[in-house]
């Protein structure tokens, strides 16, 4: 069975420096100037107090919050919201794993998946 | 100013068709425009008001006014997805008390099914949408969206599967009395837990139909509505907000409309226990649980316990709810509940449900939707009305 493709990310500003540090499999998160919370998605205004923001290297470590495996495309892929250690949640794919066996609160890593233009995108797999 | 009491829906109109491959949207509208003004005995050059949604073609609500030749005074085309027209009934009523018109028109149509649109596929990526760039590459179509809502209700609360079923379940027994329902056929918990599974943990038979088709309401003063021959509904209270993300803050337990119920329960001045008649939308059952908890028809958690063993079927429960079918078994048209939500609602508050459904001495009901994807942002709108 061939590989889900990824859509690629439309371009954006506010995600070219994300993407850019995606590429040297760096991962990164916003972060606000004014309050020094971490928030998901990043952007440049921040969602705080509409002050700066700057985006900042995150472990990439977290727990799946919730998830749905879309069964009625071939081949299934999975729709996920991981909570990351940072504190945000973000959405996402649980990748390279058995989908029954996936599970609410289970801990997952970063792993970065091609997209259908090249830019990884970031996905997660059980720990 | 307040809109108790200050707004009345005289007419209602649900066009019939559920497939309209030779139709145009734009004549759908029209068509649902012709049929409501008809149920009120106004007329085309009595409407002063036009609302309108995302389904409308063209620039806001300005093609479809030109459409139809129109002559108005105001415009609202506020678009919070397939909630969208229950909002407008509270927006029409605030017109109406403002003196910005007088006849207010809504209109919904689309035709999704003719033109093979379906929720699995994913949606076009529009330009210059925020989160498109971070969450477009992880394909968010519809069910799977939904699904991360009942995955996560299920883990936080041990709601099952059986018990998102009977919400599907009482929504056929109503189907089954509806002519132009879409689906007919009674079914049991067996069968929706047994259909085959489109997005964990959402079935099949979880989903509302899509269906082509359209919906039309008027609303208008109390002077007006006073020299028409028709049961008079007025409207009671109202609410709306949004939900989001909150920037990373996700919480998929709960709804809008534990920020669009509490004002209109306030407006109008009754609790969930009044309500003889409740319209939820229903895009899948687990819209449909999560809605009633967070209107307070029942503690959140508690949901899949109470819409459980029939009751929202009519006759039969202590909450009978979309006595047509609803979207999951009777119409969904152009992929927004809203409009059908208020007029199944007005037709019980009349006294004009199928007589297998019809709620006995229906006085008060209540309409509430959601509009986008519960999952990840979401409009909210709650309208409830009154018989007098």
């Amino acid at each position: 069975m061939a590989d889900h493709v990824f859509v690629a990310p439309p371009a954006s500003p506010e995600s070219a420096a994300f993407y850019a540090a995606a590429k040297e499999g760096k991962f990164l998160i916003g972060k606000c100037t004014g309050t020094g919370k971490y928030f998901w998605y990043p952007r440049a205004v921040s969602p705080f107090d509409f002050g700066p923001t700057t985006m900042e290297p995150a472990s990439g470590k977290g727990v799946i919050y919730s998830y749905s495996v879309m069964r009625r495309v071939s081949p299934p892929f999975s729709i996920a919201y991981v909570t990351l250690d940072e504190g945000p949640t973000m959405m996402t794919s649980i990748v390279d794993c058995d989908f029954d066996a996936l599970k609410v609160g289970q801990k997952v890593t970063l792993v970065w998946k091609p997209s259908a233009d090249g830019t990884p995108v970031p996905c997660f797999t059980p720990a | 100013m307040t809109i108790k009491r200050q707004a009345y829906i005289v007419g209602a109109f649900e066009h019939p068709t559920r497939k309209a491959p030779d139709k145009s949207v734009a004549q759908l509208h029209a068509e649902s425009a012709a049929g409501a003004l008809k149920d009120a005995g106004l007329t085309k050059d009595d409407v002063d008001g036009y609302f309108c949604a995302g389904d409308a073609p063209g620039l806001g609500p300005l093609a479809l006014a030109d459409y139809m030749n129109l002559k108005l005074r105001h415009l609202d085309s506020t678009d919070l997805g397939g909630c969208s027209y229950i909002a407008h009934v509270a927006h029409a009523a605030e017109a109406i008390a403002a003196g910005r018109c007088t006849v207010a028109l809504i209109t919904l149509a689309g035709r999704p099914r003719s033109e093979g649109h379906s929720g699995t596929n994913a949606r076009p990526v529009v330009g210059n949408v925020p989160d498109a760039t971070w969450e477009a590459p992880f394909g968010p179509v519809t069910p799977n969206i939904y699904g991360l809502c009942a995955m996560r209700h299920m883990h936080e609360f041990g709601t099952t599967s059986e018990q998102l079923a009977w919400i599907k379940v009482a929504a056929s027994h109503h189907a089954q009395y509806n002519e132009h329902a879409m689906l007919r056929d009674v079914v049991t918990v067996e069968d929706v837990v047994n259909s085959p599974m489109i997005s964990d943990p959402l079935h099949r038979l979880d989903c509302c139909v899509v269906s082509d088709g359209g919906g039309a309401l008027i609303v208008t003063s109390e002077a007006i509505a006073k020299t028409l021959n028709r049961p008079l509904v007025r409207v009671l209270g109202a609410g709306e907000s949004y939900k989001g993300q909150a920037a990373g803050a996700v919480d998929l337990t709960y709804s809008g409309a534990v920020w669009s119920g509490p004002p209109a329960w306030e407006m109008a001045g009754v609790k969930p226990a009044d309500i003889k008649y409740a319209s939820i939308y229903d895009s899948f059952t687990i819209t449909v649980l999560m809605q009633l908890e967070d209107l307070g028809f029942c503690k959140k958690g508690e949901g899949g316990k109470f819409v459980s063993d029939g009751n929202l079927i009519s006759g039969v429960g202590k909450l009978p709810f979309n006595t047509d079918g609803g979207g999951l078994c009777n119409n969904h048209p152009a992929n927004r509940g809203g409009i059908t939500k208020v007029i199944e609602a007005v037709r019980q508050l009349r006294g004009e449900a199928h007589p297998k459904v019809q709620v006995p001495n229906c006085d008060i009901a209540l309409a509430h939707g959601t509009g986008g994807f519960l999952g990840s942002r979401h409009g909210s709108a709650t309208l409830i009305m009154e018989r007098i």
